[in-house]
């Protein structure tokens, strides 16, 4: 990542050979399974994001759709399929990989988590900085230059020095983003990130991530708010059962479903 | 009270504390300081994936809670010279102490590290970070917070254990109060000085235990 990008901006695929083919696509999953002893939870899961989209899995609780995220993050290790992020070697989890080509998936993504994860001994500048300075080896200065665009950026730059139990729900998620975001990842992932979060919380936290895609930063995000994924994602992923059941842009997958057990889930999530 | 016993009183206050400058406190910190390098390794080989690694942590453990301190101590002050390993009694007296501290705290501060939050491990791996960087920068600070009241407790107890160092003839607070009571023959007075001295100094330690509890409150989660 070329270090005189706007913090603010998405990360340009600098560096990556731009002739390569599907160059818009930035990562590629076929026939994903995951097992948690002997419950199957993921049985073949495909799924293309392209550049600047936004993808939107919902399914029913249960469904995987954590384990996917986290599959995507290096969190969790899948046992089949195949996960290829542009610009480096697919990995195929059923040729057992080794653990670099693991930590490696993590330099491509960084995820939002429902339950934040702030590291509550740290300042929210702290906690922001950690992984530019730590990981990335980034200067101090110039990651804390970056760092406070980006707190300003989403109404936080009066608590860089709190510590996280001084913020509320909205203000830790937030932190969460921005600390995401600080790594310039390809790809963000975001796991329900409103959904630990007092109902007058939440608009804002929605409006940060609205932001974020019409910037053009591409992410996948595991949303029970149908009306903010009909209106933010580019494409819809419905799962049930390990499988991708029904995918394809929110006009026909949340308006007008074809398969019944979509049809069931919204209906289902609408009567609540 | 007599005039015998103030003048022996007074007399024996200054041996008494320089034994507890001298002897207790410098042999508290330094096995204390060990034992809790010790304890961390311990900690981290329970925890260890690895059979026989987690299974000879858990072994170590059990035996040190398993026997008497005082047999600890003799073993190596009296035990090892006879297979050629000859200590003095002050490295002895280290050695004992840190490994029996090193068994009890290495329960504290794995129990300590398994309180931190799981998502805590998440959020080091998803910023990148190895298992070892956050376990340094995100999991271990988090659980020392956890784990000050447990150990200042093992601290205070290991102060109050120094005194089985006289056995093995270190000359600290309880070796002096020895000598001036087999002296002067007033055995009741001496080792109740003794004794107060010892409450005094577990006082400040109480006390410094409860301001840095305070202090660490603030950052933790609540
Ligand atoms: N570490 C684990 N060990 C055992 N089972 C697990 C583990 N993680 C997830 N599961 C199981 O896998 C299934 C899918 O979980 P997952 O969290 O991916 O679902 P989800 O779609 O995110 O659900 P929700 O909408 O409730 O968040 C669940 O049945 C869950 O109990
Ligand atoms: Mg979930």
């Amino acid at each position: 990542m070329s270090r005189t990008d706007d913090p603010l901006q998405p990360p340009t695929p600098a560096g990556r050979a731009i002739t390569e083919p599907g160059d818009a696509t930035v990562l590629e999953v076929r026939a994903l399974q995951k097992s948690f002893g002997p419950t199957q939870v993921l049985r073949s899961i495909d799924l293309t994001v392209r550049r600047g989209q936004v993808v939107a899995l919902i399914g029913p609780s249960g469904s995987g759709k954590t384990t996917v995220l986290r599959s995507l993050n290096g969190l969790e290790v899948p046992e089949a399929g195949i996960v290829h992020f542009a610009g480096s070697d697919a990995i195929d989890f059923a040729s057992s990989p080794s653990r670099r080509e693991l930590l490696g998936l993590r330099d491509h993504s960084a995820m939002v988590f429902q339950q934040f994860n702030l590291f509550p001994h740290r300042t929210v500048l702290q906690n922001v900085i950690e992984g530019p300075v730590q990981v990335q080896k980034r200067p101090v200065a110039e990651a804390t230059a970056d760092a406070l665009a980006l707190l300003e950026r989403v109404g936080l730059a009066d608590k860089r020095h709190a510590y996280p139990f001084e913020l509320s729900g909205g203000q830790q998620q937030r932190v969460g983003i921005v600390r995401a975001l600080a790594l310039k990842p390809e790809l963000l992932l975001f796991d329900e990130p409103t959904s630990s979060l007092d109902p007058e919380l939440v608009g804002d936290v929605l409006e940060v991530i609205r932001e974020l895609a019409s910037e053009g930063w591409t992410m996948v995000l595991v949303t029970h708010e149908l009306q903010f994924a009909s209106h933010v994602a580019d494409n819809v992923v419905f799962m049930d059962g390990g499988v991708v059941v029904e995918s394809g842009p929110p006009s026909e997958v949340l308006v007008n479903p074809k398969n019944d057990r979509t049809k069931q889930f919204l209906h289902r999530l609408l009567d609540r | 009270m007599s005039q015998d016993t103030w003048d022996l009183l007074l007399q024996s206050f200054l041996p008494l504390v320089e034994g507890a400058i001298r002897g207790t406190i410098p042999l508290a910190l330094a096995s204390f300081a060990l034992g809790i390098v010790i304890a961390l390794g311990v900690a981290l080989m329970r925890l260890s994936k690895v059979r026989v690694v987690s299974g000879i942590a858990r072994i170590y453990v059990s035996i040190i809670r398993g026997t008497p301190l005082l047999v600890q101590l003799f073993v190596i002050f009296y035990g090892l010279p006879s297979i050629g390993l000859l200590l003095d009694p002050w490295p002895s007296a280290i050695i004992a102490f840190s490994l029996n501290v090193g068994g009890y705290a290495a329960e504290v501060i794995r129990a300590a590290i398994l309180s931190v939050p799981k998502g805590q491990w998440e959020a080091g791996h998803t910023i990148g970070m190895s298992r070892l960087q956050t376990l340094r920068r995100v999991i271990l600070p988090q659980a020392a917070r956890v784990s000050v009241p447990p150990l200042s407790n093992t601290f205070i107890s290991l102060v109050k254990d120094t005194s089985l160092a006289s056995l093995i003839l270190v000359s600290e607070l309880f070796r002096q109060a020895e000598e001036i009571a087999a002296f002067s023959q007033k055995f009741m007075v001496v080792y109740i000085e003794a004794a107060l001295i010892y409450w005094l100094i577990c006082l400040v330690l109480s006390a410094g235990q409860s301001v840095l509890e305070k202090k660490l409150d603030r950052y933790v989660a609540h």
